[in-house]
Protein backbone atom coordinates (compact mmCIF):
# COMPACT_ATOMS: atom_id res chain seq x y z
CA UNK A 1 0.00 0.00 0.00
CA UNK A 2 1.64 3.51 -1.09
CA UNK A 3 1.99 6.36 1.72
CA UNK A 4 -1.35 7.93 -0.13
CA UNK A 5 -3.38 5.29 0.12
CA UNK A 6 -2.41 4.13 3.84
CA UNK A 7 -3.11 8.13 4.59
CA UNK A 8 -6.68 8.43 2.79
CA UNK A 9 -7.16 4.88 4.96
CA UNK A 10 -6.35 6.32 8.19
CA UNK A 11 -7.78 10.00 7.07
CA UNK A 12 -11.11 8.57 6.11
CA UNK A 13 -12.72 7.57 9.74
CA UNK A 14 -12.67 11.04 10.94
CA UNK A 15 -13.39 12.98 8.04
CA UNK A 16 -16.63 10.61 7.29
CA UNK A 17 -17.59 11.14 10.98
CA UNK A 18 -17.02 14.92 11.24
CA UNK A 19 -19.50 15.35 7.33
CA UNK A 20 -21.87 13.12 9.30
CA UNK A 21 -21.93 15.05 12.16
CA UNK A 22 -21.53 18.52 11.60
CA UNK A 23 -21.80 18.91 7.04
CA UNK A 24 -24.85 16.82 6.85
CA UNK A 25 -26.86 18.86 9.87
CA UNK A 26 -25.47 21.53 8.30
CA UNK A 27 -27.17 21.17 5.45
CA UNK A 28 -30.01 20.11 7.26
CA UNK A 29 -30.08 23.37 9.15
CA UNK A 30 -30.34 25.02 5.90
CA UNK A 31 -33.02 23.23 4.39
CA UNK A 32 -34.98 23.56 7.60
CA UNK A 33 -34.92 27.18 7.39
CA UNK A 34 -36.46 26.94 3.83
CA UNK A 35 -39.27 24.83 4.79
CA UNK A 36 -42.15 24.46 7.56
CA UNK A 37 -40.60 21.62 9.75
CA UNK A 38 -42.24 21.42 13.10
CA UNK A 39 -41.54 18.65 15.68
CA UNK A 40 -44.26 16.44 15.89
CA UNK A 41 -45.07 16.42 12.14
CA UNK A 42 -43.10 14.17 9.72
CA UNK A 43 -43.12 15.41 6.47
CA UNK A 44 -42.02 19.28 5.63
CA UNK A 45 -42.47 21.10 2.22
CA UNK A 46 -40.20 24.15 1.22
CA UNK A 47 -41.57 27.37 1.87
CA UNK A 48 -38.93 29.17 0.10
CA UNK A 49 -37.74 32.52 1.75
CA UNK A 50 -41.34 32.92 4.06
CA UNK A 51 -39.34 32.31 7.56
CA UNK A 52 -36.93 34.81 6.85
CA UNK A 53 -39.75 37.11 5.60
CA UNK A 54 -41.37 36.33 9.24
CA UNK A 55 -39.13 36.26 11.66
CA UNK A 56 -37.00 39.44 9.99
CA UNK A 57 -40.44 41.04 10.78
CA UNK A 58 -40.89 39.97 14.26
CA UNK A 59 -39.40 42.56 16.95
CA UNK A 60 -38.23 39.88 19.37
CA UNK A 61 -35.61 38.82 16.43
CA UNK A 62 -34.76 42.12 16.00
CA UNK A 63 -33.90 43.02 19.32
CA UNK A 64 -31.97 39.37 19.40
CA UNK A 65 -29.54 39.82 16.54
CA UNK A 66 -29.08 43.90 17.78
CA UNK A 67 -28.44 42.77 21.53
CA UNK A 68 -26.17 39.78 19.40
CA UNK A 69 -24.40 42.44 18.58
CA UNK A 70 -24.16 45.03 21.17
CA UNK A 71 -22.31 41.70 23.83
CA UNK A 72 -20.05 40.84 21.23
CA UNK A 73 -18.56 44.80 20.76
CA UNK A 74 -18.84 45.81 23.78
CA UNK A 75 -17.49 42.70 25.52
CA UNK A 76 -14.67 42.27 23.18
CA UNK A 77 -14.06 45.97 23.41
CA UNK A 78 -13.23 44.95 27.31
CA UNK A 79 -11.66 41.83 27.23
CA UNK A 80 -9.15 43.10 24.59
CA UNK A 81 -7.96 45.90 26.77
CA UNK A 82 -8.09 44.41 29.93
CA UNK A 83 -6.45 41.26 28.75
CA UNK A 84 -3.85 43.77 27.27
CA UNK A 85 -2.73 45.24 30.67
CA UNK A 86 -3.20 41.80 32.81
CA UNK A 87 -0.99 39.83 30.22
CA UNK A 88 1.74 42.83 30.68
CA UNK A 89 1.16 42.32 34.65
CA UNK A 90 1.97 38.39 34.46
CA UNK A 91 4.51 38.58 32.20
CA UNK A 92 8.05 39.02 34.20
CA UNK A 93 8.37 36.07 37.01
CA UNK A 94 7.33 36.81 40.53
CA UNK A 95 7.11 34.56 43.87
CA UNK A 96 3.24 33.56 43.58
CA UNK A 97 2.87 33.72 39.85
CA UNK A 98 2.05 30.20 39.61
CA UNK A 99 -1.41 30.38 41.94
CA UNK A 100 -1.99 33.90 40.72
CA UNK A 101 -2.18 32.51 37.06
CA UNK A 102 -4.10 29.80 38.59
CA UNK A 103 -6.99 32.04 39.99
CA UNK A 104 -7.06 34.74 37.05
CA UNK A 105 -7.46 30.88 35.14
CA UNK A 106 -10.57 29.88 37.04
CA UNK A 107 -13.26 31.30 34.96
CA UNK A 108 -11.69 29.80 31.77
CA UNK A 109 -11.64 26.89 33.24
CA UNK A 110 -14.39 25.64 35.40
CA UNK A 111 -17.67 24.86 33.49
CA UNK A 112 -18.87 27.57 31.92
CA UNK A 113 -22.97 26.90 33.08
CA UNK A 114 -21.63 26.50 36.86
CA UNK A 115 -19.43 29.98 36.82
CA UNK A 116 -22.94 31.75 35.37
CA UNK A 117 -24.43 30.46 38.15
CA UNK A 118 -22.19 31.36 40.58
CA UNK A 119 -22.88 34.67 39.34
CA UNK A 120 -27.07 34.42 39.53
CA UNK A 121 -26.13 34.21 42.95
CA UNK A 122 -23.55 37.20 43.23
CA UNK A 123 -26.52 39.38 41.58
CA UNK A 124 -29.65 37.80 43.08
CA UNK A 125 -32.22 39.99 43.71
CA UNK A 126 -32.77 40.07 47.71
CA UNK A 127 -29.36 38.97 48.52
CA UNK A 128 -26.99 40.55 45.86
CA UNK A 129 -23.09 41.09 47.55
CA UNK A 130 -23.38 43.96 45.41
CA UNK A 131 -25.95 45.35 46.40
CA UNK A 132 -24.94 44.65 50.19
CA UNK A 133 -21.97 46.66 49.67
CA UNK A 134 -23.55 49.56 47.71
CA UNK A 135 -25.98 49.94 50.74
CA UNK A 136 -23.07 49.77 53.35
CA UNK A 137 -21.55 52.42 51.19
CA UNK A 138 -25.08 54.04 51.38
CA UNK A 139 -25.36 54.24 47.71
CA UNK A 140 -28.75 52.96 47.91
CA UNK A 141 -31.29 52.76 50.75
CA UNK A 142 -32.38 48.95 51.61
CA UNK A 143 -35.67 48.00 49.53
CA UNK A 144 -34.57 50.46 46.57
CA UNK A 145 -31.57 48.74 45.39
CA UNK A 146 -31.09 47.58 42.04
CA UNK A 147 -32.30 44.42 40.60
CA UNK A 148 -29.00 43.45 38.85
CA UNK A 149 -31.55 40.84 36.25
CA UNK A 150 -35.03 42.39 36.43
CA UNK A 151 -34.24 45.90 34.69
CA UNK A 152 -33.22 45.80 30.88
CA UNK A 153 -30.06 47.93 30.87
CA UNK A 154 -28.41 46.75 34.19
CA UNK A 155 -29.30 43.15 32.66
CA UNK A 156 -27.67 43.49 29.63
CA UNK A 157 -24.76 44.88 31.62
CA UNK A 158 -24.40 41.66 33.37
CA UNK A 159 -24.51 39.48 30.52
CA UNK A 160 -21.87 41.70 29.16
CA UNK A 161 -19.86 41.47 32.54
CA UNK A 162 -20.15 37.66 32.75
CA UNK A 163 -19.03 37.17 29.22
CA UNK A 164 -16.15 39.57 29.62
CA UNK A 165 -15.00 37.62 32.98
CA UNK A 166 -14.92 34.35 31.09
CA UNK A 167 -13.15 35.47 28.15
CA UNK A 168 -10.19 37.41 30.05
CA UNK A 169 -8.35 34.37 31.13
CA UNK A 170 -8.88 33.03 27.60
CA UNK A 171 -7.43 35.82 25.80
CA UNK A 172 -4.69 36.68 28.59
CA UNK A 173 -3.06 33.62 28.48
CA UNK A 174 -3.01 34.00 24.36
CA UNK A 175 -1.90 37.34 24.90
CA UNK A 176 0.85 35.87 27.42
CA UNK A 177 2.29 33.30 24.54
CA UNK A 178 2.43 36.10 21.73
CA UNK A 179 4.39 38.21 24.47
CA UNK A 180 6.90 36.01 24.74
CA UNK A 181 7.65 35.44 21.42
CA UNK A 182 8.85 39.07 20.74
CA UNK A 183 12.20 39.02 21.39
CA UNK A 184 13.34 41.24 24.10
CA UNK A 185 16.27 42.95 22.61
CA UNK A 186 13.57 44.88 20.92
CA UNK A 187 11.83 47.00 23.36
CA UNK A 188 14.73 47.14 25.44
CA UNK A 189 16.84 48.62 22.40
CA UNK A 190 13.55 51.07 22.07
CA UNK A 191 14.20 51.94 25.60
CA UNK A 192 18.00 52.58 25.43
CA UNK A 193 17.30 54.66 22.29
CA UNK A 194 14.99 57.00 24.50
CA UNK A 195 11.72 56.08 23.64
CA UNK A 196 9.34 56.07 26.83
CA UNK A 197 6.96 53.27 28.08
CA UNK A 198 3.88 54.88 26.09
CA UNK A 199 5.79 55.40 22.94
CA UNK A 200 7.79 51.52 23.20
CA UNK A 201 3.60 50.13 24.22
CA UNK A 202 2.11 52.17 20.66
CA UNK A 203 4.51 51.98 18.38
CA UNK A 204 6.48 48.54 19.27
CA UNK A 205 4.86 46.38 21.30
CA UNK A 206 1.42 46.40 20.08
CA UNK A 207 2.57 46.56 16.43
CA UNK A 208 4.50 43.44 17.23
CA UNK A 209 0.87 41.25 18.49
CA UNK A 210 -1.34 42.37 16.46
CA UNK A 211 -1.71 38.75 14.79
CA UNK A 212 -1.94 37.49 18.74
CA UNK A 213 -4.31 39.53 19.71
CA UNK A 214 -6.39 38.95 16.24
CA UNK A 215 -6.34 35.23 17.18
CA UNK A 216 -7.18 36.40 20.46
CA UNK A 217 -10.42 38.55 19.13
CA UNK A 218 -11.50 36.01 16.54
CA UNK A 219 -11.79 33.25 19.28
CA UNK A 220 -13.30 36.23 21.53
CA UNK A 221 -16.07 36.83 19.09
CA UNK A 222 -17.25 33.39 18.18
CA UNK A 223 -17.47 32.50 21.84
CA UNK A 224 -19.46 35.41 22.64
CA UNK A 225 -21.61 35.51 19.49
CA UNK A 226 -22.64 32.15 19.54
CA UNK A 227 -22.69 31.72 23.14
CA UNK A 228 -26.35 30.94 24.83
CA UNK A 229 -25.17 29.16 28.27
CA UNK A 230 -24.46 32.61 29.79
CA UNK A 231 -27.32 34.68 28.81
CA UNK A 232 -29.83 31.19 29.30
CA UNK A 233 -29.09 30.84 33.02
CA UNK A 234 -28.44 34.38 33.93
CA UNK A 235 -31.71 35.63 32.54
CA UNK A 236 -33.39 33.57 29.76
CA UNK A 237 -33.68 36.11 27.58
CA UNK A 238 -35.61 38.63 29.85
CA UNK A 239 -36.99 40.88 31.27
CA UNK A 240 -39.29 41.48 28.23
CA UNK A 241 -36.70 39.63 25.38
CA UNK A 242 -33.98 42.39 26.57
CA UNK A 243 -31.48 40.41 26.71
CA UNK A 244 -32.58 37.68 24.09
CA UNK A 245 -29.51 36.75 21.63
CA UNK A 246 -29.66 35.04 18.15
CA UNK A 247 -28.34 31.58 19.90
CA UNK A 248 -31.12 32.25 22.68
CA UNK A 249 -34.15 33.05 20.45
CA UNK A 250 -33.26 29.92 18.27
CA UNK A 251 -33.30 27.92 21.52
CA UNK A 252 -36.70 29.11 22.75
CA UNK A 253 -38.17 29.08 19.37
CA UNK A 254 -36.65 25.86 17.81
CA UNK A 255 -36.50 23.73 20.44
CA UNK A 256 -39.26 24.51 23.24
CA UNK A 257 -41.29 26.13 20.73
CA UNK A 258 -41.31 23.30 18.23
CA UNK A 259 -40.65 25.49 15.23
CA UNK A 260 -37.33 24.04 14.00
CA UNK A 261 -37.72 26.39 10.68
CA UNK A 262 -38.03 29.60 11.90
CA UNK A 263 -35.50 28.41 14.81
CA UNK A 264 -33.10 26.51 12.31
CA UNK A 265 -33.59 30.10 10.23
CA UNK A 266 -32.74 32.27 13.19
CA UNK A 267 -29.24 30.50 13.89
CA UNK A 268 -27.90 30.72 10.13
CA UNK A 269 -27.91 34.16 10.97
CA UNK A 270 -24.69 32.68 12.99
CA UNK A 271 -23.48 32.08 9.56
CA UNK A 272 -21.77 35.01 8.46
CA UNK A 273 -19.65 35.95 11.63
CA UNK A 274 -18.48 32.65 11.91
CA UNK A 275 -17.54 32.63 7.69
CA UNK A 276 -16.21 36.11 8.51
CA UNK A 277 -14.16 34.89 11.36
CA UNK A 278 -12.94 31.84 9.18
CA UNK A 279 -11.48 34.03 6.52
CA UNK A 280 -9.12 36.22 8.87
CA UNK A 281 -8.67 33.23 10.72
CA UNK A 282 -6.65 31.83 7.55
CA UNK A 283 -5.26 34.75 6.99
CA UNK A 284 -3.50 34.52 10.00
CA UNK A 285 -2.31 30.78 9.64
CA UNK A 286 -0.96 31.73 5.76
CA UNK A 287 1.07 34.91 7.34
CA UNK A 288 2.38 32.49 9.90
CA UNK A 289 3.22 29.89 7.33
CA UNK A 290 4.92 32.60 5.20
CA UNK A 291 7.08 34.18 7.50
CA UNK B 1 11.41 52.61 34.88
CA UNK B 2 15.20 52.61 34.71
CA UNK B 3 15.58 56.18 35.73
CA UNK B 4 15.85 56.20 39.25
CA UNK B 5 14.21 54.89 42.55
CA UNK B 6 10.80 56.79 42.12
CA UNK B 7 9.52 55.37 39.15
CA UNK B 8 10.42 52.21 39.93
CA UNK B 9 8.44 51.59 43.30
CA UNK B 10 5.35 54.15 41.26
CA UNK B 11 5.67 51.01 38.62
CA UNK B 12 5.82 48.24 41.42
CA UNK B 13 2.94 50.22 42.80
CA UNK B 14 1.04 49.85 39.51
CA UNK B 15 2.03 46.18 38.77
CA UNK B 16 0.79 45.09 42.59
CA UNK B 17 -2.42 46.62 42.32
CA UNK B 18 -3.33 45.55 38.49
CA UNK B 19 -2.62 41.89 39.56
CA UNK B 20 -4.62 42.07 43.09
CA UNK B 21 -7.50 43.69 40.77
CA UNK B 22 -7.65 41.20 38.99
CA UNK B 23 -7.38 38.08 40.66
CA UNK B 24 -9.92 39.77 43.08
CA UNK B 25 -12.62 40.15 40.09
CA UNK B 26 -11.41 37.16 38.45
CA UNK B 27 -11.73 34.54 41.37
CA UNK B 28 -14.30 36.12 43.42
CA UNK B 29 -17.38 33.80 41.96
CA UNK B 30 -15.34 31.29 43.08
CA UNK B 31 -14.71 32.76 46.68
CA UNK B 32 -18.10 33.60 47.17
CA UNK B 33 -19.05 29.51 45.93
CA UNK B 34 -17.02 28.44 49.33
CA UNK B 35 -18.84 31.21 51.75
CA UNK B 36 -22.33 30.02 50.29
CA UNK B 37 -20.98 25.98 51.29
CA UNK B 38 -20.69 26.23 54.21
CA UNK B 39 -23.17 29.25 55.63
CA UNK B 40 -26.13 28.19 57.17
CA UNK B 41 -29.88 29.15 55.27
CA UNK B 42 -30.51 31.58 58.11
CA UNK B 43 -27.36 33.41 57.65
CA UNK B 44 -28.01 33.25 53.78
CA UNK B 45 -31.41 34.73 53.64
CA UNK B 46 -30.85 37.45 56.14
CA UNK B 47 -30.16 40.62 54.08
CA UNK B 48 -28.65 42.45 57.34
CA UNK B 49 -25.96 40.23 57.69
CA UNK B 50 -22.83 41.13 56.54
CA UNK B 51 -22.39 38.79 53.86
CA UNK B 52 -18.56 37.97 53.91
CA UNK B 53 -18.57 36.19 57.43
CA UNK B 54 -20.16 33.80 58.71
CA UNK B 55 -22.93 35.22 61.64
CA UNK B 56 -23.77 31.37 62.53
CA UNK B 57 -22.05 28.49 62.59
CA UNK B 58 -20.78 27.03 59.43
CA UNK B 59 -22.40 24.27 58.58
CA UNK B 60 -22.52 21.02 56.29
CA UNK B 61 -26.30 20.36 55.84
CA UNK B 62 -26.19 21.74 52.10
CA UNK B 63 -23.36 19.17 51.04
CA UNK B 64 -25.43 16.75 52.93
CA UNK B 65 -28.53 17.25 51.30
CA UNK B 66 -26.69 17.52 47.74
CA UNK B 67 -25.34 14.41 48.19
CA UNK B 68 -28.29 12.23 50.29
CA UNK B 69 -31.26 13.98 48.42
CA UNK B 70 -30.23 15.14 44.91
CA UNK B 71 -29.17 13.36 42.03
CA UNK B 72 -25.32 14.76 41.77
CA UNK B 73 -23.36 11.83 42.84
CA UNK B 74 -25.58 9.90 39.79
CA UNK B 75 -24.55 13.29 37.37
CA UNK B 76 -21.21 13.19 38.20
CA UNK B 77 -21.32 9.25 36.94
CA UNK B 78 -22.72 10.28 34.15
CA UNK B 79 -20.30 12.84 32.79
CA UNK B 80 -17.27 10.58 33.78
CA UNK B 81 -19.05 7.73 31.90
CA UNK B 82 -19.60 10.17 28.60
CA UNK B 83 -16.16 11.81 29.16
CA UNK B 84 -14.23 8.59 28.99
CA UNK B 85 -16.35 7.00 26.21
CA UNK B 86 -15.58 10.40 23.91
CA UNK B 87 -12.13 10.28 24.69
CA UNK B 88 -11.60 6.77 23.24
CA UNK B 89 -13.84 7.83 20.06
CA UNK B 90 -11.77 10.91 19.85
CA UNK B 91 -8.22 8.89 19.76
CA UNK B 92 -9.11 6.03 17.61
CA UNK B 93 -10.23 8.65 15.46
CA UNK B 94 -7.94 11.50 15.65
CA UNK B 95 -4.72 9.94 16.49
CA UNK B 96 -4.76 8.16 12.75
CA UNK B 97 -6.33 10.86 10.81
CA UNK B 98 -3.67 13.28 12.76
CA UNK B 99 -0.91 10.56 11.24
CA UNK B 100 -1.83 10.39 8.12
CA UNK B 101 -2.28 14.50 7.78
CA UNK B 102 0.89 15.02 9.47
CA UNK B 103 3.45 12.88 7.38
CA UNK B 104 1.03 10.65 4.52
CA UNK B 105 -0.83 13.27 2.65
CA UNK B 106 1.87 15.72 1.47
CA UNK B 107 1.05 19.42 0.45
CA UNK B 108 -2.92 19.12 1.10
CA UNK B 109 -2.47 17.41 4.25
CA UNK B 110 -1.45 20.81 5.37
CA UNK B 111 -4.27 22.67 4.30
CA UNK B 112 -6.69 19.94 5.09
CA UNK B 113 -5.41 20.58 8.82
CA UNK B 114 -6.28 23.72 8.54
CA UNK B 115 -9.59 23.51 7.02
CA UNK B 116 -10.36 20.74 9.69
CA UNK B 117 -9.39 23.21 12.43
CA UNK B 118 -11.81 25.53 11.23
CA UNK B 119 -14.29 23.12 11.68
CA UNK B 120 -13.66 23.73 15.37
CA UNK B 121 -15.28 27.36 15.51
CA UNK B 122 -18.86 25.67 13.96
CA UNK B 123 -20.91 26.32 17.64
CA UNK B 124 -23.46 23.95 19.01
CA UNK B 125 -26.10 27.18 18.36
CA UNK B 126 -25.69 26.55 14.77
CA UNK B 127 -26.24 22.84 14.62
CA UNK B 128 -28.43 21.85 17.88
CA UNK B 129 -31.71 21.90 15.79
CA UNK B 130 -31.01 19.32 12.85
CA UNK B 131 -28.63 17.34 15.25
CA UNK B 132 -31.88 16.92 17.75
CA UNK B 133 -33.88 15.79 14.95
CA UNK B 134 -31.15 13.61 14.40
CA UNK B 135 -30.70 11.99 17.63
CA UNK B 136 -34.65 11.42 17.87
CA UNK B 137 -34.62 9.59 14.77
CA UNK B 138 -31.99 7.52 15.99
CA UNK B 139 -33.65 6.63 19.12
CA UNK B 140 -30.85 8.40 21.11
CA UNK B 141 -33.28 11.45 22.93
CA UNK B 142 -32.77 11.47 26.74
CA UNK B 143 -30.46 9.33 27.12
CA UNK B 144 -26.96 9.89 27.44
CA UNK B 145 -26.22 8.21 24.06
CA UNK B 146 -27.41 11.22 22.29
CA UNK B 147 -24.08 13.05 23.48
CA UNK B 148 -21.93 9.73 23.27
CA UNK B 149 -22.56 10.44 19.63
CA UNK B 150 -22.36 14.07 18.98
CA UNK B 151 -19.21 15.33 21.52
CA UNK B 152 -16.68 13.62 19.32
CA UNK B 153 -17.42 16.25 16.43
CA UNK B 154 -16.44 18.94 18.91
CA UNK B 155 -13.48 17.23 20.38
CA UNK B 156 -12.00 15.25 16.90
CA UNK B 157 -10.77 18.87 14.95
CA UNK B 158 -9.23 20.19 17.21
CA UNK B 159 -7.56 16.83 18.73
CA UNK B 160 -6.19 16.20 14.90
CA UNK B 161 -5.03 19.98 14.97
CA UNK B 162 -2.90 19.34 18.52
CA UNK B 163 -1.60 16.00 17.33
CA UNK B 164 -0.74 17.52 13.36
CA UNK B 165 1.60 19.82 14.94
CA UNK B 166 2.96 17.14 17.74
CA UNK B 167 3.86 14.10 14.70
CA UNK B 168 5.56 16.69 13.12
CA UNK B 169 7.99 17.70 15.53
CA UNK B 170 9.15 14.02 15.41
CA UNK B 171 11.76 12.83 13.68
CA UNK B 172 11.32 11.40 10.33
CA UNK B 173 14.75 9.40 10.94
CA UNK B 174 12.66 7.30 13.90
CA UNK B 175 9.95 5.60 11.66
CA UNK B 176 12.80 5.09 8.08
CA UNK B 177 14.74 3.18 10.85
CA UNK B 178 11.70 1.14 11.50
CA UNK B 179 11.28 0.90 8.08
CA UNK B 180 14.63 -0.71 7.46
CA UNK B 181 14.42 -2.87 10.04
CA UNK B 182 11.68 -4.45 8.99
CA UNK B 183 8.05 -2.57 9.84
CA UNK B 184 5.46 -1.98 7.50
CA UNK B 185 4.53 1.65 7.77
CA UNK B 186 1.25 1.67 10.08
CA UNK B 187 3.76 -1.03 12.39
CA UNK B 188 6.09 2.22 12.52
CA UNK B 189 3.13 4.10 13.52
CA UNK B 190 1.70 1.97 16.00
CA UNK B 191 5.06 0.79 17.53
CA UNK B 192 7.30 3.66 17.42
CA UNK B 193 4.91 6.70 16.81
CA UNK B 194 2.30 6.70 19.43
CA UNK B 195 4.68 5.31 22.26
CA UNK B 196 6.78 8.52 21.99
CA UNK B 197 3.95 10.31 21.43
CA UNK B 198 2.30 9.69 24.94
CA UNK B 199 2.49 12.96 26.03
CA UNK B 200 1.01 15.05 22.68
CA UNK B 201 -2.13 11.56 23.38
CA UNK B 202 -2.87 12.91 27.14
CA UNK B 203 -3.41 16.67 26.05
CA UNK B 204 -5.91 15.31 24.00
CA UNK B 205 -7.37 13.09 26.23
CA UNK B 206 -7.62 16.01 29.02
CA UNK B 207 -9.12 18.15 26.43
CA UNK B 208 -11.38 16.01 25.02
CA UNK B 209 -12.52 15.29 28.92
CA UNK B 210 -13.31 19.03 29.91
CA UNK B 211 -14.60 19.84 26.95
CA UNK B 212 -17.23 17.27 27.71
CA UNK B 213 -17.82 18.76 31.36
CA UNK B 214 -17.72 22.10 29.94
CA UNK B 215 -20.63 21.62 27.38
CA UNK B 216 -23.82 23.01 28.20
CA UNK B 217 -25.90 23.58 24.78
CA UNK B 218 -26.08 19.92 23.67
CA UNK B 219 -27.05 18.27 26.52
CA UNK B 220 -29.48 20.82 27.60
CA UNK B 221 -31.54 19.88 24.21
CA UNK B 222 -31.21 16.17 24.06
CA UNK B 223 -31.61 14.91 27.22
CA UNK B 224 -34.82 16.00 30.07
CA UNK B 225 -35.19 13.78 32.03
CA UNK B 226 -33.00 14.31 35.86
CA UNK B 227 -31.52 11.25 36.09
CA UNK B 228 -29.66 10.99 32.67
CA UNK B 229 -28.24 14.55 33.21
CA UNK B 230 -25.01 15.50 32.65
CA UNK B 231 -23.52 17.25 35.49
CA UNK B 232 -23.08 20.57 34.10
CA UNK B 233 -27.47 20.72 32.93
CA UNK B 234 -27.65 18.87 36.13
CA UNK B 235 -26.57 21.35 39.17
CA UNK B 236 -28.02 24.78 37.01
CA UNK B 237 -30.95 23.59 35.73
CA UNK B 238 -32.14 20.58 37.97
CA UNK B 239 -31.22 21.63 41.76
CA UNK B 240 -33.71 24.61 41.48
CA UNK B 241 -37.24 23.39 43.02
CA UNK B 242 -39.98 25.44 40.67
CA UNK B 243 -38.86 29.04 41.95
CA UNK B 244 -36.93 27.96 44.86
CA UNK B 245 -32.93 27.89 44.39
CA UNK B 246 -31.17 25.87 47.13
CA UNK B 247 -28.18 28.35 46.47
CA UNK B 248 -25.86 26.66 49.43
CA UNK B 249 -26.05 23.08 47.79
CA UNK B 250 -26.04 24.66 44.33
CA UNK B 251 -23.05 26.92 45.29
CA UNK B 252 -21.30 23.71 46.64
CA UNK B 253 -21.87 21.34 43.79
CA UNK B 254 -20.49 24.41 41.54
CA UNK B 255 -17.68 24.20 43.49
CA UNK B 256 -17.03 20.67 43.59
CA UNK B 257 -17.58 19.88 39.87
CA UNK B 258 -14.95 23.11 38.93
CA UNK B 259 -11.99 22.39 40.74
CA UNK B 260 -10.92 19.55 39.69
CA UNK B 261 -11.45 20.30 36.30
CA UNK B 262 -9.69 23.70 36.57
CA UNK B 263 -6.92 21.64 38.27
CA UNK B 264 -6.93 19.19 35.09
CA UNK B 265 -7.44 21.50 32.66
CA UNK B 266 -4.43 24.27 34.10
CA UNK B 267 -1.62 21.28 33.79
CA UNK B 268 -2.51 21.18 29.98
CA UNK B 269 -3.03 24.84 29.18
CA UNK B 270 0.13 25.51 27.54
CA UNK B 271 -0.74 23.08 25.08
CA UNK B 272 -4.03 23.96 24.25
CA UNK B 273 -2.99 27.56 23.69
CA UNK B 274 0.17 26.31 21.90
CA UNK B 275 -2.80 24.91 19.77
CA UNK B 276 -5.03 27.94 19.29
CA UNK B 277 -2.50 30.35 18.35
CA UNK B 278 -2.92 28.45 14.82
CA UNK B 279 1.26 29.12 14.46
CA UNK B 280 0.68 32.94 14.83
CA UNK B 281 3.14 32.13 17.61
CA UNK B 282 6.43 30.28 16.69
Amino acid sequence: MSNRQLGAVMFAPAVLFIILLIGFPFVLAVLYAFSDARIGSTGFHLVGLENFRSILQSPSFRKALQNSIVFTVCAQAIVIVCSTILSMALEKPFRVRGLVRLLILLPWVAPVSLGTIGWKWILDSIYSVITWVLIWLHFYKPYSAPMWLGEPHLAMASVILVHCWRLIPFSTVIMLAGRSAIPKEIPEAASIDGAGFWRTLFHITIPMMTPIISVALLFGIVFTFTDMTVVYILTAGGPFDSTQTLPSLAFATGVQGSDLAAGAAISLFLVPVLVAVAYFMLRVAHRAEVV
Amino acid sequence: MQRGGFRTIGARIVHVSVLVVFTILLAFPFYWMVIATFKQNIDLYTVENNPFTFNAKPTLDHLRLLFGETQFVRWLGNTALVGALVVVITLLLAVPAAYALARLTGRWGQHLGIGIFLTYLIPPTLLFIPLSRVVALLGLQDTIWSVVLVYPSMTIPFSIWLLMGFFKSIPKELEDAAMVDGLTRFGAFIRMVVPISVSGILTVVIFSFTLVTQEFVYALTFISPESNQMVGVGIPIFLVRGDVYFWGSLMAACLITSVPIALLYNLFLDRFIAGFTVGAVK
